[in-house]
């Protein structure tokens, strides 16, 4: 029994390895007519091309199996790498055997034919006639095609009128609402009130309304204090500040972005003021100025939030901001933002 | 064997005749051909490996707390969204590689069309009869890049996040429909509803993926109808074509290709990191970072948008232009149209209405070659503009000063390169010449001397 087997695999490897000869007609026999007309030409074969590619298809049938081993194998180190190793190599790898066997193996013919003809005016004649012909029992073409029309473009309105679920399109009231007014308290964002004594100097604080949402575009502050001294808050920004402390709506009036970084003057020649700068495109508020733009895209200032200070040191918002939180939009200009 | 698999089917469907033909399609052969097909590729990878994706990922932005395996952001608010890409990337078998597999693939994807297009323009590719599948080419890249935006929008890391605000910004700032628009894909104010992940999911899944493979067909079955182009090397003419035959020359080759684009892109996703987006942590709307940057093919927008100064068109209190409109719509709508009029200018300005099955060489047509460089710098240099923070990072050159240096470069250097471009054109053409001249010369000497003395 293993001896049998043992001679059934020596026959099936033999079979395989085997090479193919040029098969010869038995003498005796007559050649059945003359060799039909070849398709693809003849070539010479390439048996160092032909191991090669055979070579590259096993190692990249061991490297699919390298790969399911990993997979099963699972939390081995560097898993990822090795998964991506071994796919990629067995990938890799029959795609080389396939590109020797183009390259090197099947017959390469270079042909030529004729392009498709640039055009068929008999058919291009038919075409119209036929739709010419069709029409002719229409005495009133042009009031059809107008009827055709009108229900066509009624049929699409329709259709496409549910997609006005999608959101409010013309009510553009939650744009401006906000959730800060008169008396709401200053909190961190684990929900602790801030005191006027806890916000210092060369540093930003992001503070939010006592209880909202946080998520919400219109909720996040950033907070600075600055030497009293130094504010140059425009007119219709006076009392704004709290003994020093200004806050800003934390949402870039450029595209939205929050505003992260804060530039005290490292180099107090080059950029002489503290300044609020948005990283996505660089847009650089002014705070002593009531959040200005110095430089960068942003064509509208920061939105400030008028602050005080209550009786306890908690900051307090003393109303709402001074313009619509967030990027522009067509009628931000001539919105206020209410609570 | 194959006699009677082939006579099966064509007593069903009666197409052996088509097949054949098919067979013996001619594919000329040049290597810059290759490049639409690697797009082809990578987006049967992307199909493939997003589709995996899919089966792990939730588009919804409920609040949850991490208590993952990494441990930085345990304990942390982030949205169901977020947690479910964590948990693919730490927890799901094979999970990290198919999703780097997956963005590898689309940053490819972007380039292959890229680079193909380059190669249509500056050959002359697009010209009648290919008007069509110019457009159509043109029209998937602009998808692709909408579909790329998604596909890493929809991870709601902090940095999805910042696209994703920078985005609402750019439709807002839309004249007039801006918020409404913004209103209707958001479903409200940023950071929109809670239905806004959905929808964006099933545009990147299905929607999107659906026109591009509509739109590819199109444009495949348009290259086949019409037959490829080809370059002047040989027996090629305009009426003749010359190649290598879809089976069996062709065959072997193209699936090495596609097999040799995804092992590459398996092997970059397996090897080298790609969006580590457990180090950005959760986006909240309040949060943002320095550094940030967006996949490579979108460069060229946050470049324009940083570009722009302070500039909104405003009448009384109404903004006719709000800022971003500049750089995030106006930019690449003028850099689309222009290359969707380009083949109807060209042939209004140079008179050209044959039928063209003959490639130019970037040099025979020196003004096309001129236009292209100039487009593709301008391009290039707004697109450098974006990283100028990172220059400020590594080399300490000023940002500001970097930020007027492009505002004016990209104006002057691109009318700069265009001439240049077309000298080099005009002098290759004449060098070219030249050399013909001389080898007629050595000919008409070598005849000379091959001539008996009378």
């Amino acid at each position: 029994m293993k001896d049998r087997l043992r001679t059934l695999l020596v026959l099936v490897v033999l079979y395989v390895l085997r090479r193919r000869l040029p098969r010869r007609a038995p003498a005796g026999e007559h050649a059945p007519g003359p060799p039909a007309e070849r398709i693809v030409p003849a070539g010479t074969p390439e048996p160092r091309a032909e191991l090669l590619a055979i070579g590259l298809l096993l190692f990249g049938a061991l490297c699919a199996a390298a790969f399911v081993a990993v997979y099963v194998l699972d939390r081995l180190p560097r898993q990822t790498q090795l998964l991506g190793l071994s796919l990629g190599l067995a990938l890799l790898s029959i795609a080389a055997a396939l590109i020797v066997t183009g390259k090197r193996l099947v017959v390469t013919e270079e042909l030529e034919h004729d392009y498709p003809p640039e055009e068929h005016p008999g058919e291009q004649e038919a075409i119209a006639q036929t739709v010419a012909e069709s029409a002719s029992r229409l005495t009133r073409r042009r009031l059809f095609a107008l009827g055709l029309g009108t229900a066509g473009g009624a049929l699409a309105v329709a259709l496409l009128a549910p997609l006005a679920s999608l959101g409010p399109g013309i009510d553009l009231d939650s744009f401006v609402r906000t959730p800060w007014r008169k008396g709401r308290r200053l909190v961190d964002e684990e929900g602790r009130p801030y005191r006027a004594a806890d916000i210092e100097q060369d540093t930003f604080y992001t503070a939010f309304p006592e209880g909202a949402d946080l998520e919400q575009i219109a909720s996040p502050l950033v907070v600075v204090r600055l030497p009293p001294r130094d504010l140059d808050l425009p007119r219709e920004n006076a009392g704004y500040a709290a003994a020093g402390i200004v806050a800003f709506s934390k949402i870039c009036t450029h595209a939205g972005c929050a505003i992260s970084l804060y530039r005290t003057p490292l180099f107090p020649d080059a950029e002489p003021k503290p300044a609020l700068v948005c990283p996505c495109h660089y847009s650089t508020f002014d705070p002593a100025t009531g959040g200005t733009v110095i430089f960068g895209p942003a064509g509208r200032k920061l939105p400030m939030l008028p602050l005080r200070i209550d009786g306890r040191g908690y900051l307090r918002a003393a109303g709402n901001f001074d313009g619509p939180v967030g990027p522009s939009w067509w009628d931000v200009r001539a919105r206020r933002p209410f609570a | 064997m194959i006699r009677k698999l082939v006579r099966f089917l064509d007593r069903r469907t009666g197409t052996a005749p088509f097949a054949q033909k098919t067979l013996r399609y001619l594919f000329p052969d040049h290597w810059s051909f290759l490049l639409g097909e690697v797009a082809l590729y990578c987006f049967i990878v992307l199909v493939a490996t997003g589709t995996y994706l899919a089966l792990f990922y939730s588009d919804s932005t409920a609040d949850v707390v991490y208590h993952g395996p990494y441990v930085p952001l345990q304990g942390q608010h982030m949205t169901e969204a977020y947690r479910s890409v964590l948990d693919i990337s730490t927890s799901v078998k094979a999970g990290l590689l198919i999703r780097q597999t997956h963005h590898w693939a689309a940053n490819v994807f972007v380039a292959a069309i890229v680079l193909h297009l380059l190669r249509i323009f500056f050959t002359g590719a697009y010209r009648k009869p290919r008007e069509l599948t110019y457009w159509l080419g043109l029209t998937i890249l602009m998808v692709a890049l909408l579909e790329g935006y998604l596909g890493y929008s929809l991870v709601d890391d902090l940095l999805s996040g910042m696209g994703l605000a920078i985005g609402n910004g750019v439709a807002l700032s839309i004249p007039f429909i801006g918020a409404s628009l913004g209103a209707f894909i958001w479903g409200g104010p940023f950071p929109g509803s809670s239905a806004f992940f959905p929808r964006m999911y099933i545009g990147h899944v299905f929607l999107i993926p659906a026109l591009i493979a509509v739109l590819l067909a199109a444009h495949l079955a348009l290259v086949a109808l019409r037959h490829h182009t080809q370059f002047r090397q040989g027996r090629e003419t305009e009426r003749r074509i010359v190649g290598v035959p879809t089976f069996p020359g062709q065959t072997p080759r193209s699936l090495g290709l596609l097999l040799a684009v995804a092992g590459l892109l398996v092997l970059l996703g397996g090897l080298v990191q790609i969006n580590p987006i457990w180090l950005w942590g959760p986006f909240h709307t309040y949060s943002s970072t320095n550094g940030a940057q967006p996949d490579w093919y979108l460069g060229w927008l946050i470049g324009a948008l940083r570009l722009m100064p302070s500039w909104d068109w405003t009448i009384g209190n109404y903004t006719l232009v709000p800022n971003p409109f500049w750089g995030g719509v106006l930019f690449p709508l003028v850099v689309f149209g222009f290359l969707y009029v380009w083949p109807l200018l060209e042939r209004r300005f140079t008179g050209d209405r044959a039928f063209h099955n003959l490639l130019d060489r970037p040099r025979d047509a020196p003004v096309r070659t001129a236009i292209g460089f100039g487009l593709l710098t301008w391009v290039l240099l707004v697109f450098l503009a974006g990283a100028s923070d990172r220059v400020f990072v590594f080399f300490g050159l000023s940002y500001s000063t970097q930020i007027w240096f492009f505002r004016v470069a990209s104006f002057v250097v691109p009318v700069v390169v265009a001439f240049v471009a077309h000298r080099v054109c005009l002098e290759l053409q004449a060098g070219e010449r030249v050399e013909r001249r001389r080898e007629l010369a050595i000919g008409e000497a070598r005849a000379e001397a091959r001539r008996p003395l009378s």
